[in-house]
């Protein structure tokens, strides 16, 4: 009881810490802090899905492209809130036509698939901008500063936590890890298979579009190359797994620590920096495949034989 | 009109086709799915530009020196890295998704070694082109011998895989590599040689490509998207059926590019990739 009353005050602390954190930084301070947040919302919406079914979408950047997109599309004619709703609207539909017709496929297609969605909605915009609109480029004036884009990113990454700890405590989160485990048995134990995929991924897929829609107006000024860079799709599959796709605080492990590290090699080693990325990739998959987290408790079950250990155990403040 | 997309296509279809094969032999006999494969193909015209320019080595000739180099580093690459891999998934399907990880990271290790090496622009060489006729057509000859240099390393190859021993070997682990240790084949072998088998043909079909075309050390990507989408239009693990469908895919795109829109052929090559895995997911020609 104790520890479950301290696994939900803990973050509500690091929450209101963290609402407060933009009064004590300077600028730069608070575009780490952006940055950061941004990461932890991207890499725990991925893993929403990911995470327990295992498969892995490399589309993330398509969805926060057209979340960023539509902003910049929208932003002159509808009032914002309107338009965060209906960012969250056509990432959600995107979502819904792309996991009907893809989510049925087995795992390495997927992969491909999601692999190929990027590149392929960037070409798309950028033909219809310059055959249909003319115009490549578009700017994003709006009245928001750094600090409003900040609490609204953080409001996001905590709404993003709290329902991944809903639905892994639910019928819903249990299908999807039985999916992850084996398909075949979840849909002999009675798991709507399709139903229960799509619901993930569309749900996924919202937040990573919103993510896009709320950062957008730090770029000013926005064109497909910008917004749809395929980094950020590998970024954060890298950050989740790094802290382990199928926890709940996992994705933020990953990516607090990655996302400063990324940002201090891109600063100082702008050319190798795909390099590190790469060595990154190799060894999380050949020393942690499981993750951070399910490495420290390997690590600490190891002497104390047989002890039964709970996850929200260790959670990063 | 007609006749000049219909020449084009071909010509790009070969190095499409060859691309192809490569690949469908690493996911087939290998079961490695190897997203750096486009880097592979891009390092090896890298090495042929740097041989062309700095020693002044005939294309053809560096292309008989490409070719086994990119054998042994497919052999090296499935030794050190691949193989601890498949040994640690064993049974369960994890191969999959592991690979497709490692070989990311390995995606981006390379392409970070060629943008530092060889930096980020656009690179070129000028062998040979000059314009031939061929049905009133203009081609230049370069892409001419790239068609050549393609049909005969995939073709030898589709015949190797038929005709000998070890092609039969080799098609009994991408069939049933349960069952082929049954009948004394050393699966881990086929398995390494499948997969630097697949590295050589990269390295072929990236050296012809080096012949005729422009490209950048970031445009590895493209050439692993199309060759997945022509694997899986073909069938996974099967040969001919990725040798057709890299001829299909190269007149479709050539099409698509001459008649509506050149900003338009990565679309085109989607929507195909989409019909026919919502169609036909085991491929237009089945698996093996």
């Amino acid at each position: 009881m104790a520890k479950s009353l301290l696994s939900l005050l803990l973050p509500l602390a690091g929450l209101v810490i963290l609402g407060f954190a933009p009064l004590a930084v300077s600028d730069y301070g608070l575009g780490l802090l952006i940055g950061g947040v941004t990461y932890v919302t991207l890499a725990s919406g991925w893993a929403l899905f990911s995470g327990p079914t295992r498969y892995v979408s490399l589309a993330t950047v398509a969805f926060y492209g057209v979340g960023a997109y539509t902003v910049a599309v929208l932003n002159e004619t509808l009032p914002y809130p309107l338009v965060l709703l209906a960012a969250g609207g056509i990432g959600a539909a995107m979502a819904l036509v792309v996991g009907l017709s893809t989510l049925r496929l087995a795992g390495v297609y997927f992969v491909i698939f999601t692999f190929g969605l990027a590149e392929l909605v960037r070409q798309l915009i950028t033909w219809f901008e310059v055959n249909v609109t003319g115009t490549l480029g578009r700017y994003i004036f709006l009245d928001l500063t750094a600090r409003d884009i900040y609490w609204q990113m953080l409001a996001l990454a905590a709404a993003t936590l709290a329902l991944t700890a809903w639905i892994r405590r639910g019928r819903l989160g249990l299908a999807l890890r039985v999916i992850g485990d084996d398909e075949v048995v979840a849909a002999h134990s009675g798991v709507n298979l399709a139903r229960t995929k799509l619901i993930a991924f569309v749900l996924s897929a919202t937040i990573l579009t919103l993510a896009g829609a709320i950062a957008s107006p730090r770029w000013v000024y926005v064109e497909p190359a910008i917004v749809f860079n395929p980094t950020v799709s590998f970024l954060t599959v890298i950050m989740a797994l790094l802290g382990g796709a199928n926890r709940l605080w996992g994705p933020t492990l990953g990516a607090v620590p990655l996302f400063l590290v990324f940002e201090w090699l891109s600063s100082h080693f702008p050319d190798t920096y795909p390099i590190f990325l790469g060595l990154l990739f190799i060894a999380v998959v050949f020393l942690l495949p499981d993750g951070i987290l399910a490495g420290l408790e390997k690590l600490r079950r190891r002497p104390v034989a047989d002890k039964t250990d709970t996850a929200t155990a260790e959670e990063p403040a | 009109m007609l006749l000049t997309t219909l020449i084009l296509g071909l010509v790009l279809g070969g190095t499409y086709a060859l691309l192809a094969l490569g690949l469908t032999l690493q996911y087939g006999i290998s079961r490695i799915m190897n997203l750096a494969y486009g880097e592979l193909t891009l390092l090896a015209a890298f090495v042929l530009v740097t041989l062309f320019n700095a020693l002044a080595l005939p294309p053809l000739l560096g292309i008989a020196l490409i070719a086994p180099a990119g054998y042994a580093l497919g052999w090296l690459l499935y030794t050190v890295m691949m193989r601890p891999l498949v040994a640690r998934s064993g049974a369960t399907g994890r191969l999959d998704v592991d690979s497709i990880l490692a070989t990311f990271g390995l995606l981006f290790l390379i392409q970070g070694g060629m943008l530092v090496v060889f930096g980020s622009n656009f690179t070129s060489i000028s062998y040979l082109d000059q314009g031939v006729r061929i049905l009133g057509v203009p081609v230049a000859l370069n892409r001419l011998i790239a068609l050549g240099i393609c049909l005969v390393a995939g073709g030898g190859l589709v015949a190797a895989l038929k005709l000998t021993r070890w092609g039969l070997t080799l098609r009994a682990v991408a069939l049933t590599p349960g069952s082929a240790p049954l009948v004394g084949i050393d699966v881990t072998r086929a398995a390494r040689q499948g997969f630097a088998l697949g590295t050589a043909l990269a390295s072929v079909g990236g050296a012809s490509v080096a012949m005729y075309q422009t490209f950048s050390a970031t445009d590895g990507v493209v050439f692993t998207m199309k060759a997945l989408v022509i694997v899986i239009m073909g069938g996974v693990g099967n040969v001919a059926g990725a040798l057709i469908a890299g001829f299909a895919l190269a007149l479709f795109e050539t099409f698509v590019a001459t008649a509506i829109d050149p900003g338009l052929t990565l679309a085109a090559t989607f929507t195909i990739f989409l019909a026919v895995l919502l169609w036909r997911p085991q491929g237009l020609f089945g698996r093996v």
